[in-house]
């Protein structure tokens, strides 16, 4: 599953440490400033009706709530096949993200609309719990009909240093997912530096991901433009390297059109068009769909309408 | 880029502005008829003729200096430095409300994208006069006393028409000195909309007179015996022109100058900032920079991969329409320009340099020129040594911090240069041993109100900005001389 370009890489933790601190390093600064500068293009008329749409078919539309119920989940589900149940030319939403005991409802709601389901596992949010709980948590997910699973870094084992444990973690994961494609949450509101954020995302690269998220939504700040453009950043290079394409998806804050459209930009003007597909890049997000809805109606309707033309869930 | 995601038009609308047919020169608060021969401004995106413009003679240039004398003695010299303030304040007030007609009109006139008049010029521009309208009832303070020299001349370039009157015009102002302007004759037009920004804030006649035209006018107000102080932005050429002309006279003299910075990149350098660095370096404002970092020094055991990302990053700018929000690079300021540009290419092609330029459609009408990079690129190349002044930049190597500093202080310039390195000790050392009135450090083309500008060598003298920038501006020598 790993790559094998990295095998001497990820030989000891002294070699995959000399790797990752051997990366070239961020300037926070000129970081910030070029994702500012992304965020003033200014996208319109066809532009933006090619964006939005592109944008619903990339949402990942999520629920992760201890009030979660089956009720609420098929709600949800419905609301991803169907998101403007008054217009039939709106796509669907790329998945649903659910806790892994709502599995088994989404993948009943959803059939086979094409609409995957994603599972968070490995004892999401914190990932605090032992290896073989979190191994267990991931195939009980794929077990119950999860096509994609997201899981999160132990970010206690990263921040230490103990980098071969983080990947050996995600590689164990990957193995367990089985058909079902692995997303690496970093959690990175608590790895904090750009820095961190590019060498975890070559450590989930080398270790199997076939997606790299930024945030579980449960802690403050979670997607940010500047960590996004890190990250589109680490999966164009390591397409250069590798010639393997690997997904990004933020998740966590995103609540507007202008937002998402801003981080489409960013995966326009950083990694070009290859990536501007829901196969390669997601938003994780709940609100969001409702905003992106309201300005495809004002699009297609030239009228504004009010939230209350809009499904909650 | 993509052809997946084309971004529709998105631009700015021009019926903010509104350009008169003709313009007059501005002197004592009015505007008046020239008597010289009036000539065209156009618009470089498109050839578009946008205004006659008066070309003042030096019986005009006489009167401004004669207006701005009176206004010294009369009024502006007898003012508190509280109340000079107050017009200072208003000024810059009034630029920013009317930010956006400003903005637009500077594109036009200009041929730079609307992104960087928007977020770049017209705010630094007020930021300019905000900063030094606060020094005014200070001056005591400043270490240069608080004596004003009385009339000063001032002969500003067209790469940025309004932030280079705001470095002339405020500190003068703030000081208690009065002012005879004169735009570049390719880009008049915001100084004369500054004209009617200083009738709009009541400034006193005769404070503030625009006088528009070419070298001649700008002859007869270096050389005017009433003028007590020059100040230059531009050519070498021209500067060292002026430095004869008043050679020998009491006038007080600062000049701004060429450049041809050295942009140093090294190994241990943030990569992917360093190259937003080097692009913003030579091609913010297409390359009519004169701090442009127009040398790039990259150490050889990156330069393969800097290359590779540099290319890559230029196929994604932008050029076309300045006044489209999302244009990157916009026109070449003139025909003359563009030819200069042109000529220093072609003899970099023919020294044996490697050309690349980014692949781009460019408009079939007004002055064009994609970002053009040259490799393999020596010390002994004209394009290594003289000014381009657009967007093409010069790649050389370096093995050592010793040789990049060598390399980069072997020019007759020295305006600016960039470091480029993750450890803070070499950003250090480098800054003392670069020789260059501005070093940036994992930054470029970074400007604020607060921080001096200037050059040594051949990028001329004197300091704008900051407390320093006051110093060009009072009668030091009656005060206790310099800090």
């Amino acid at each position: 599953m790993t790559h094998q370009m990295f095998d001497d890489v990820v030989r000891s933790d002294s070699s995959l440490r000399r790797f990752l601190h051997g990366l070239p390093g961020v300037d926070q600064v000129g970081c910030e400033a070029r994702a500012a500068g992304l965020g003033t293009r200014s996208i319109k008329t066809t532009a933006k009706a090619f964006a939005i749409d592109l944008a619903i078919r990339m949402v990942d539309l999520t629920t992760l709530e201890g009030q979660d119920t089956h009720g609420k989940v098929r709600a949800l589900a419905s609301k991803a096949m169907r998101p403007d149940p008054a217009d039939p030319t709106c796509p669907a939403t790329a998945a649903v993200c659910v806790y892994p005991d709502m599995v088994a409802t989404a993948r009943q709601t959803l059939g086979d609309s094409g609409v995957h389901v994603a599972a968070v596992a490995t004892a999401f949010p914190s990932g605090r719990a032992a290896m073989d709980i979190k191994l267990a948590d991931t195939r009980d997910a794929v077990e119950a009909g999860a096509d994609e699973i997201d899981m999160v870094i132990d970010r206690g084992a990263f921040l230490s240093g103990r980098y071969l444990e983080v990947f050996e973690e995600i590689a164990q994961v990957r193995e367990a997912c089985g058909d079902a494609h692995l997303k690496v949450i970093f959690e990175t509101g608590e790895l904090q530096t750009y820095d961190n954020v590019r060498r975890a995302s070559w450590l989930a690269m080398m270790a199997g991901g076939h997606f790299i998220k930024t945030s579980t939504g449960k802690v403050q700040p979670a997607a940010t433009l500047p960590v996004t453009l890190i990250m589109l950043e680490a999966v164009r290079d390591f397409r250069e390297q590798t010639g393997q394409m690997v997904g990004v998806k933020p998740a966590g804050g995103i609540k507007t059109t202008k937002d998402a459209i801003k981080y489409l930009v960013m995966v326009n003007e950083i990694c070009g068009e290859d990536w501007l597909d829901p196969d390669w890049f997601r938003f994780g997000a709940s609100t969001l769909l409702n905003d992106l809805l309201m300005q495809r109606t004002k699009m297609t309707t030239g009228r504004y309408s009010g939230p209350d033309y809009f499904t909650l869930d | 880029m993509s052809n997946v995601f084309e971004y529709a038009p998105a631009p700015e609308s021009r019926a903010i502005v509104d350009i008169k047919p003709s313009y007059g020169l501005f002197i004592d608060g009015e505007f008046v008829d020239g008597g010289g021969t009036a000539f065209k401004t156009v618009n470089p995106a498109t050839e578009e003729v946008l205004a006659e413009v008066a070309e003042a003679s030096d019986a005009d240039v006489d009167a401004a200096v004669r207006a701005a004398r009176r206004a010294y003695t009369r009024v502006w010299s007898r003012m508190s430095g509280a109340e000079r303030a107050k017009y200072l304040y208003r000024i810059a007030r009034i630029i920013q409300e009317r930010g956006r007609e400003l903005a637009v009109l500077e594109s036009i006139d200009n041929g730079k994208p609307i992104k960087e008049s928007r977020d770049v010029d017209v705010p630094i521009v007020a930021a300019h006069f905000f900063y030094y309208a606060g020094w005014a009832d200070k001056l005591k303070y400043s270490g240069y006393g608080d004596t004003p020299l009385g009339v000063a001349g001032q002969v500003i370039p067209w790469n940025f028409p309004l932030l280079m009157l705001a470095w002339k015009i405020a500190p003068a102002l703030a000081c208690g000195n009065t002012v005879v302007l004169k735009p570049a004759e390719t880009t008049p037009l915001t100084a004369l909309l500054f004209a009617e920004i200083c009738q709009q804030a009541d400034l006193p006649p005769g404070v503030v007179n625009i006088v528009t035209g070419a070298g001649d006018t700008g002859r007869a107000i270096v050389s005017h015996p009433d003028v007590d102080k020059v100040a230059f932005t531009g050519s070498t050429e021209v500067g060292k022109a002026i430095a004869r002309a008043v050679a020998g006279t009491d006038k007080k003299v600062t000049l701004e100058l060429g450049g041809k910075a050295a942009n140093i990149v090294f190994d241990d350098a943030p990569l992917d900032q360093a190259v937003e660095g080097i692009v913003n370096g030579i091609f913010f404002n297409q390359g009519h920079v004169c701090c442009a970092g127009s040398r790039l020094l990259v150490q050889e055991s990156v330069a393969d991969e800097v290359m590779t990302r540099l290319k890559r990053r230029m196929a994604t700018l932008r050029v076309g329409d300045p006044l489209d929000k999302n244009t990157d690079v916009g026109a070449i300021n003139s025909a003359e320009q563009l030819a200069k540009i042109r000529e220093l290419s072609e003899i970099g092609e023919a020294e044996g340099a490697e050309r690349w330029s980014a692949p781009c459609e460019l408009p079939s009408n007004g002055y064009w020129f994609a970002p053009t990079v040259f490799t393999g690129v020596s010390q002994a190349h004209r394009i290594a040594r003289e000014e381009i002044f657009g967007p093409v930049l010069s790649v050389l190597t370096f093995r050592t911090p010793s040789e990049a500093v060598e390399k980069a202080n072997n020019t007759p310039f020295g305006l600016s240069a960039g470091v480029w390195t993750d450890k803070g000790s070499r950003i250090l050392s480098m800054a003392n041993r670069l020789r260059a009135g501005v070093v940036w450090a994992n930054t470029f083309n970074k400007f604020d109100p607060t921080s001096p500008f200037g050059g040594y060598k051949e990028s001329g003298y004197g300091r704008e900005g900051g407390r320093h920038g006051l110093e060009a501006y009072l009668k030091t020598d009656e005060n206790g001389g310099t800090a």
